[in-house]
């Protein structure tokens, strides 16, 4: 038996140590924002943010991230500028995604809060969607930062 | 969310529900509210439309959301002609039914970019018939007459001001007879129809909340994962049965013919059971089956005659006595769907009754199998259509409701059956490869007098609609090449059918994608030949003042075309007109010294009539650009050893973020019928490019994905 925090709360579970983390969050928590695409770390479809870093959930071990605060999307609250943006800029198409993209770009921001296009394109680079809602991506990314500097008087 | 009711539901707390179906090639509307007895009708009848006594307004939609718009869309007609108030609107994914069947194809099913335009009279219908009914009711409430009430916003107004909100009239409304051609709005009049608005499904997929096929459950539910064999023909020879049934959580391990299902508690756990298997196959069928293989065999089969698809004129005689022929050969792989969500299906077969919940793209389909696993008649297979995670054609195959109703029915309990990524590339089913030659005659002026166009490929629709294969032709394998959007007096078209066991779908836009990259590719050779500007060449073998004629002019005037390209960088355009629309792309692109090339900006220019919904439109044009890209840049499925090497996305990489252009879209403004959004943006991407990189390097890339070596600087 094992206890998590997930988006603020203790979970516990009864799995192998070395489940991957976003078979304990599917399965046996029922969390299925986080999406299961390619199981290699590959797509960026099952991203969390373990301490604030946004992580692969289908390549990191329950048992690494016990002592951990685990957050997915519906630990992001509603107002949060990453969902705000999303939604201003109509970006999901298919929309299965986007949880994983919206968590990179949370933990992106939070280490750069002002990123030019460039940096979007190489942080980014590495998901993927198969809808092509990429350019919508960008453009909530921008409007998420903007918001944000704007909301701690910033901007 | 997408939510599922029953009949029984919505009429309960409902008052005017409107249904539509076709009988005989008409459109009929059928009132289904509680005063009229459903089962004298000749169905079980779904509504379009419900409005209730609260003000509520909820469209019922038959099509799958794959995440194009329509869910949206679909509301948007209904409600202008109706004079809805947009924000008291809902959407809600309908069971499986006969009023949802496509009206020209006769089947529920979401392909083809049909779902607006095969019902664009339907819905627009159905509002219209709704607005009428509550106008009426207003006027006999007033005692005037009818056209002297206006609507707006859900209310029937009074001449003096005064309204009833729809919810208020829709029980008297819903005792009147639904007439059956109510007047269409003039266009002049739309006040939902071709404006921004925010897509309903959008903040649920923001919150995390839609619950995808891949996600769902219900209780005493078990997940299976099946293991199929890894190559053609091979079968199964030995398998550790034991080492599976050890692994913690699994429940059963079932043979299904020449595969295995393995069954548990969690998805985690079938998936290491299956691996527990440790199962031994035999060779296969085709052990000499590789990508070298394949290739040659294509050229050889280019040698052969071929079926003719379409002949007009002499193409002999023209060739012969033109002034210049060119001639080429064009290449292109088998490609993957490559949706991010796995496929899958859940079903519960139960004595009287078999459920489906599938994110299915073919529901009737989907009826039959079960209906044909089950013994249970198709009106007791009910089909829930969840929400996909993309789809672009694959999610019509059954193969993941076979399973998941066998098992169920063995098992007696609901049975989740999920692919893994690897089993969605081992057996996606493919958009087939395709080899094709070209050869066409220009005149003494540079005008195209003959072209003859021989295509090898693999055909899907022999597998999978074999009334529509006639005299060895698949159309789709053609299509792109015989109804091309250039008058050419001397045409032949000819098809050489490849057999062979890789299995094989339609892929968005099916063979427009695949034929417009050599059709628009080898235009763009012949203008070149002829010394002719690119698009003027196109424009020259076009009717003046066509749909395509008009695309194309646009996209050279909102592309700016004629005017200077920036230092370093080449154009390049390409047209298409399929699925009742036009559409033309503008590549900008530079290439470096090595090879490396860069898409600065994609112009699209789309006509596709009435522009419903724009923002969604845009999204899809967008979308189809990055596949497009994706398509010309990386896409290529890999064999060797009588079976499917790509495993996962390491092998089979779609366009990254940094290489996503700038992109420009462009809507051509009509009121014409709708037509097809999804895969008309699609086809004339790669072509538009492999033009820029030729105008810019003087080098022509005649195979997808580019071969960039051939650009590389000696």
């Amino acid at each position: 038996m094992f206890t998590l925090k997930v988006n603020g709360m203790k979970r516990q579970v009864d799995v192998d140590p070395g489940t991957p983390l976003l078979w304990v969050l599917r399965d046996n928590l029922g969390i299925t924002s986080v999406k299961y695409t390619c199981g290699i770390g590959e797509c960026g479809m099952c991203t969390v943010l373990i301490d604030g870093e946004a992580r692969r959930s289908c390549v990191v071990d329950v048992e690494d991230v016990l002592q951990s605060e685990i957050t997915t999307i519906e630990g992001l609250p509603e107002d949060h500028p990453v969902k705000v943006a999303w939604i201003e800029k109509q970006v999901p198409q298919c929309g299965y995604c986007q949880p994983g993209i919206m968590l990179q770009t949370v933990a992106f921001l939070s280490r750069e809060p002002d990123p030019s296009e460039a940096r979007i394109n190489e942080v980014m680079d590495d998901v993927i969607c198969r809808c092509g809602s990429h350019p919508r991506i960008k453009m909530a990314i921008r409007l998420a930062a903007e918001m944000s500097l704007e909301r701690e008087g910033k901007r | 969310m997408t939510t599922h009711m029953t009949r029984r539901t919505f009429l309960a707390k409902s008052s005017l529900v409107i249904a539509s179906t076709v009988f005989s090639s008409q459109i009929r509307l059928f009132n289904v509210s509680p005063a009229q007895a459903a089962s004298k009708l000749p169905f079980k009848p779904h509504a379009f439309l419900e409005i209730a006594a609260d003000d509520t307004i909820t469209v019922w939609v038959g099509q799958t959301n794959l995440g194009q718009g329509t869910h949206t869309g679909i509301p948007m007609i209904i409600a202008d002609e109706l004079d809805a108030a947009w924000d008291r609107v809902q959407v809600k994914m309908a069971l499986a039914a006969e009023p949802f069947k496509d009206p020209v194809w006769h089947a529920q099913l979401t392909g083809g970019s049909t779902s607006i335009r095969h019902r664009w009279d339907m819905l627009r219908k159905v509002g219209a018939a709704a607005r009428r009914m509550l106008v009426e009711t207003a006027a006999e409430k007033w005692g005037i007459p009818e056209g002297k009430c206006l609507t707006k916003d859900s209310k029937v107004i009074h001449p003096d001001g005064r309204g009833l909100t729809y919810g208020r009239l829709s029980e008297s409304a819903s005792k009147r007879p639904v007439p059956q051609n109510p007047s269409l709005k003039d266009p002049k009049d739309y006040r939902i129809i071709g404006t921004r608005r925010e897509r309903l499904d959008i903040p649920d997929k923001v919150a995390g909340k839609t619950v995808y096929g891949f996600d769902f459950s219900v209780p005493d539910m078990c997940v299976a994962v099946v293991a199929r064999p890894p190559r053609y023909g091979a079968s199964l020879q030995s398998y550790d049965e034991e080492a599976a049934m050890a692994v913690k959580g699994v429940i059963n391990v079932v043979p299904i013919e020449n595969r295995i299902a393995v069954c548990a508690e969690t998805t985690y756990a079938a998936m290491q059971g299956r691996d527990a298997l440790k199962i031994k196959w035999s060779e296969g069928s085709h052990p000499d089956l590789n990508d070298e293989r394949l290739d040659a065999l294509y050229n050889e089969h280019l040698k052969k005659p071929g079926a003719v698809a379409k002949s007009s004129g002499d193409v002999k005689k023209a060739l012969a006595e033109a002034d210049q022929t060119m001639e080429q050969a064009y290449k292109l792989p088998y490609i993957s769907h490559a949706q991010v969500e796995p496929i899958n299906c859940t079903a519960h077969v139960e004595k009287a009754r078999c459920r489906v919940w599938v994110p299915t793209q073919g529901q009737t389909a989907t009826q039959h199998t079960a209906s044909k696993i089950t013994g249970l008649p198709i009106e007791k297979v009910e089909v829930m259509t969840l929400p996909a995670g993309g789809g672009f054609g694959l999610r019509g195959e059954q193969d993941p409701v076979v399973d998941s109703v066998f098992l169920s029915k063995t098992l007696n309990r609901p049975v989740k059956v999920i692919w893994s990524r690897e089993d969605d590339f081992a057996n996606d089913h493919f958009r087939p490869a395709s080899q094709c030659r070209i050869k066409a005659g220009l005149d003494k002026d540079g005008r195209l007098i003959a072209w003859s166009h021989k295509v090898a490929a693999q055909s899907v629709m022999s597998v999978k609609m074999p009334r529509a294969v006639k005299d060895g032709i698949d159309p789709d394998a053609v299509s792109g090449i015989r109804d091309m959007p250039y008058s050419i007096p001397n045409l032949m078209v000819t098809y050489v059918m490849v057999n062979l066991p890789i299995v094989v779908g339609w892929w968005r836009s099916v063979g427009y994608s695949v034929n417009a990259f050599t059709v628009e590719s080898f235009m763009d050779e012949l203008a070149h030949a002829a010394g002719k500007d690119p698009v003027q060449f196109r424009l020259d073998h076009m009717e003046k003042g066509s749909r395509p004629y008009n695309i194309l002019s646009l996209l050279a005037e909102k592309g700016g075309w004629n005017r200077p390209v920036p230092k370093g960088r080449a154009r390049g355009v390409a047209v298409t007109s399929c699925f009742e629309s036009f559409a033309a792309h503008m590549a900008e692109v530079s290439v470096g010294k090595k090879g490396e090339i860069t898409v600065h900006k994609m112009v699209c220019a789309l006509d596709c009539g009435t522009a419903v919904y724009p923002d969604a439109i845009r999204a899809q044009a967008e979308g189809g650009v990055v596949m497009g890209l994706s398509t010309a840049f990386y896409e290529k499925v890999s064999f060797s050893d009588g079976g499917v090497t790509t495993a996962n996305y390491d092998d089979y990489p779609v366009l990254p973020m940094s290489e996503v252009p700038e992109i420009e879209v462009h809507i051509a403004k009509n009121n014409l019928k709708a037509g097809g959004i999804g895969e008309p943006v699609l086809p004339s991407v790669a072509p538009a490019v492999a033009n820029a990189i030729f105008k810019a390097t003087g080098v022509r890339l005649r195979e997808l994905p580019f071969n960039r070596e051939l650009l590389v600087k000696s």
